[in-house]
């Protein structure tokens, strides 16, 4: 069944067109790698998803759940399902990590019509999903994402994404920074949360992360254009060959002036 | 146009007939302290913005208003109009209706041995001698002409007097109340709080308004904390939009004295708050902490003078301010640090949250240090809600009002959280909730039309 549906999605910042049509299908319970190198639009893809207001759409349609997603608000998507782990987690000083995610996590089961999650359901479904990530109950008493390291900031994002169980999770270059011990634990996390009825968005510069989560599909993002998808195969022929292999290919494809 | 000779005049009618009919008239040292007063302020006049203590904040409004002195008794006011405003502890509650203590309205609950409690009027005229050693002895009449004209019209107001090593745990909650009447009135609240050694009180002035008559409230309020005593003020404004409020707070603290200071600065038009601390005695700690919160055409002064006159004491002072619309905030710190105060310790932080293009805010400090051994520290901050903080807590499925009121609540609860846990605390957490919530929505509306060109970046600017 078809979750994510993207159809010829062009999209600007500030006049420039950075993503320049992009299709993709994903159905449930498939992983999805998007690849590419610096600039080519995977993160304004990913950002564009979550509902990003800065990004102006100038054509195109995506389909979410069989929902119109670009018609609705950052905390809309995120109610029907859609989470994105950012590639830089914001410090919020002033508010406890547990007071963020139970006001989050009551937003979104309001939305469903269920009852509020009050602290004592909440706490012990909370430890359980430290425990996986292998995060320090300590950390929690402190304000979100204030004073962690870039490690763990990235494992309180799966955190997060845990907590919030969300239909289609996105992953924006959830590998950068990450020592491999790190990277091990968050690729456990995620794949902990694979499942036949959730989706995910894997978006990554290296193939290196996809050695941890293997996904079934790979798509290779090049200026603004998905130039070439394929199985997890295409991900290790992109680490031996480089970027420059798929852009020379992409470039004899679509001259310069497109 | 009323010039301001005709202005000194209105207050001279004033002065006269409330000379004639005040109590404690009969007192030579009274008579002399409210008219030596009066003299100041005729010849001082009303601070303009060429001075410099009052640079960011012109009263020419207050200047142009004839104001008259509530006369007669308190308007009948009744429990319910009060209920909204009590604060539903067990301590004691003293109510002032347009200035007049109302004793039927005030309630005097379970106070412990060694400790009076009363109003300035009687006590003039019940001990004389004991209010004739501290009224008046610690004000700055000379610099500051409001205090001048709080002196000259001192006469209703509360009297506090905690004996040595007494504890008072429940707070006492000062009220005043301000009503709607035909014609612009002045209060001028005197407050006494004399707390002996060793002894333990919070105390809460709070200025709110039934009706939204024209008012100048300008209190000025005693403070005088003894060898080792522990005291929490809490100043809470929040009168009507077109209210006038000047309050002045001078704090004299003695050798090893324990005072903090809170303000929460949420109603009022034009509002001054003055607070004076004086480190009077050897290893004094004085902690001097505010909230200001502004919308509409509010303007909020904050004007802090920190006197530094022993050695090894140490000051905090930490206001954090949040404007929206067109308010206009001021912080104005100043620390003295005599030649004598070695070893001061003084830290000054003022942060502030812009939520509009409209809004106003001048911060300065003011440095003046004579001692050679000393630790000083400033600092501010002007900034707007993080866009990026916004969008994630959005991006996790809480809607925009909420985000921004939880983004708001962070930078206020750094205030809230100096408060000590207690009913107070609870009581300022409670009006900073509410206030925020109805600020988050009007920004969400306000800005829904104006945002998706583009995103606003984090935009902190250092300025001190």
């Amino acid at each position: 069944m078809s979750l994510l549906e993207v159809r010829n999605l062009h999209v600007a910042v500030g006049g420039d067109e950075i993503l320049k049509g992009i299709d993709l299908q994903v159905n449930v319970g498939e992983v999805h790698s998007i690849m590419g190198p610096n600039g080519s639009g995977k993160s304004t893809l990913a950002q564009v998803l979550s509902r990003r207001e800065t990004y102006q759409v100038t054509n195109g349609e995506v389909v979410f759940d069989g929902k119109d997603l670009l018609a609705m608000k950052p905390e809309e998507a995120a109610c029907e399902g859609v989470f994105m782990a950012f590639q830089y987690p914001v410090e919020i000083p002033g508010i406890s990590n547990p007071y963020f995610l139970r006001s989050a996590l009551n937003a979104i089961r309001k939305h469903r019509g269920e009852d509020d999650m009050d602290a004592m359901d909440f706490l012990p479904m909370f430890r359980e999903k430290l425990k996986l990530l292998e995060m320090d109950e300590k950390l929690m008493n402190r304000s979100v994402n204030e004073g962690f390291s870039g490690g763990e900031k990235k494992r309180n994002e799966i955190l997060q994404m845990a907590v919030l169980e969300p239909k289609l999770a996105i992953l924006d270059e959830t590998d950068s920074g990450l020592d491999i011990d790190a990277l091990r634990i968050v690729a456990k996390g995620v794949n902990t949360m694979r499942s036949p009825s959730r989706a995910m968005l894997v978006v990554t510069h290296y193939q290196r992360l996809l050695n941890h989560i293997v996904p079934d599909f790979v798509h290779v993002l090049v200026d603004g254009r998905i130039v070439r998808s394929g199985g997890p195969e295409l991900a290790l022929e992109l680490e031996a060959k480089g970027y420059g292999w798929i852009e020379g290919q992409a470039r004899r494809i679509m001259p310069a002036s497109a | 146009m009323t010039t301001a000779v005709q202005q000194i005049e209105t207050y001279l009618e004033s002065f006269t007939e409330f000379q004639r009919s005040a109590l404690g008239g009969n007192l030579v040292w009274l008579r002399d302290l409210r008219e030596d007063a009066f003299a100041l302020f005729c010849k001082a006049g009303f601070p303009t913005t060429h001075d410099e203590d009052w640079r960011f904040t012109n009263v020419a409004p207050i200047v142009r208003t004839r104001f008259a002195l509530a006369t007669g008794g308190a308007p009948e006011l009744t429990d319910s109009d009060l209920r909204q405003w009590r604060m539903g502890t067990p301590g004691v509650e003293l109510v002032f209706v347009n200035g007049k203590f109302a004793r039927e309205l005030s309630t005097f609950n379970a106070v412990p041995a060694g400790i009076w409690i009363s109003v300035l009027n009687e006590a003039i005229t019940s001990q004389p001698e004991i209010i004739q050693a501290d009224l008046g002895h610690y004000l700055d009449i000379r610099r500051d002409p409001f205090c001048a004209l709080n002196t000259a019209f001192a006469e209703d107001g509360a009297y506090i007097r905690i004996e040595r090593d007494a504890v008072l745990e429940a707070p006492i909650h000062l009220l005043f109340v301000s009503t709607a009447s035909e014609q612009p009135l002045m209060i001028h609240p005197r407050n006494l709080l004399v707390f002996g050694d060793e002894s333990q009180a919070t105390i809460i002035e709070e200025y709110v308004s039934l009706g939204t008559g024209t008012i100048l409230s300008n209190s000025a309020t005693e403070l005088i904390a003894g060898e080792g005593a522990t005291v929490s003020h809490y100043m809470i404004e929040r009168e009507h939009k077109e209210a006038f409020n000047i309050s002045t707070l001078r704090i004299q603290q003695g050798r090893s004295a324990n005072v903090a200071s809170h303000s929460l600065l949420l109603g009022g038009g034009l509002v001054r708050n003055n607070v004076h601390p004086v480190l009077a005695g050897e290893g004094g700690e004085c902690l001097i902490n505010g909230l200001f919160i502004g919308e509409d055409r509010q303007h909020l002064d904050n004007y802090m003078h920190v006197e530094h006159a022993s050695p090894h004491c140490s000051s905090r002072q930490f206001y954090n301010g949040i404007l929206d619309e067109h308010a206009h905030g001021v912080f104005h710190g100043r620390i003295v640090v005599h030649k004598q105060a070695q070893k001061t310790d003084a830290k000054q932080t003022n942060r502030n949250l812009l939520l509009s293009d409209d809004t106003q805010m001048d911060t300065k400090p003011q440095l003046e240090i004579y001692a050679d051994d000393v630790k000083c520290t400033h600092g501010a901050t002007i900034g707007q809600i993080e866009e990026n903080a916004l969008f994630y807590l959005r991006s996790r499925g809480i809607d925009e009002t909420s985000a921004r009121k939880i983004l708001l609540l962070a930078f206020a609860s750094e205030c809230l959280e100096r408060m000590k846990v207690g009913p107070v605390r609870t009581h300022a957490e409670c009006l900073v909730h509410e206030h925020l919530l109805s600020l988050a929505r009007h920004s969400v509306r306000r800005d829904a039309g104006e945002r998706a060109e583009s995103g606003r970046e984090r935009n902190w600017e250092e300025v001190g």
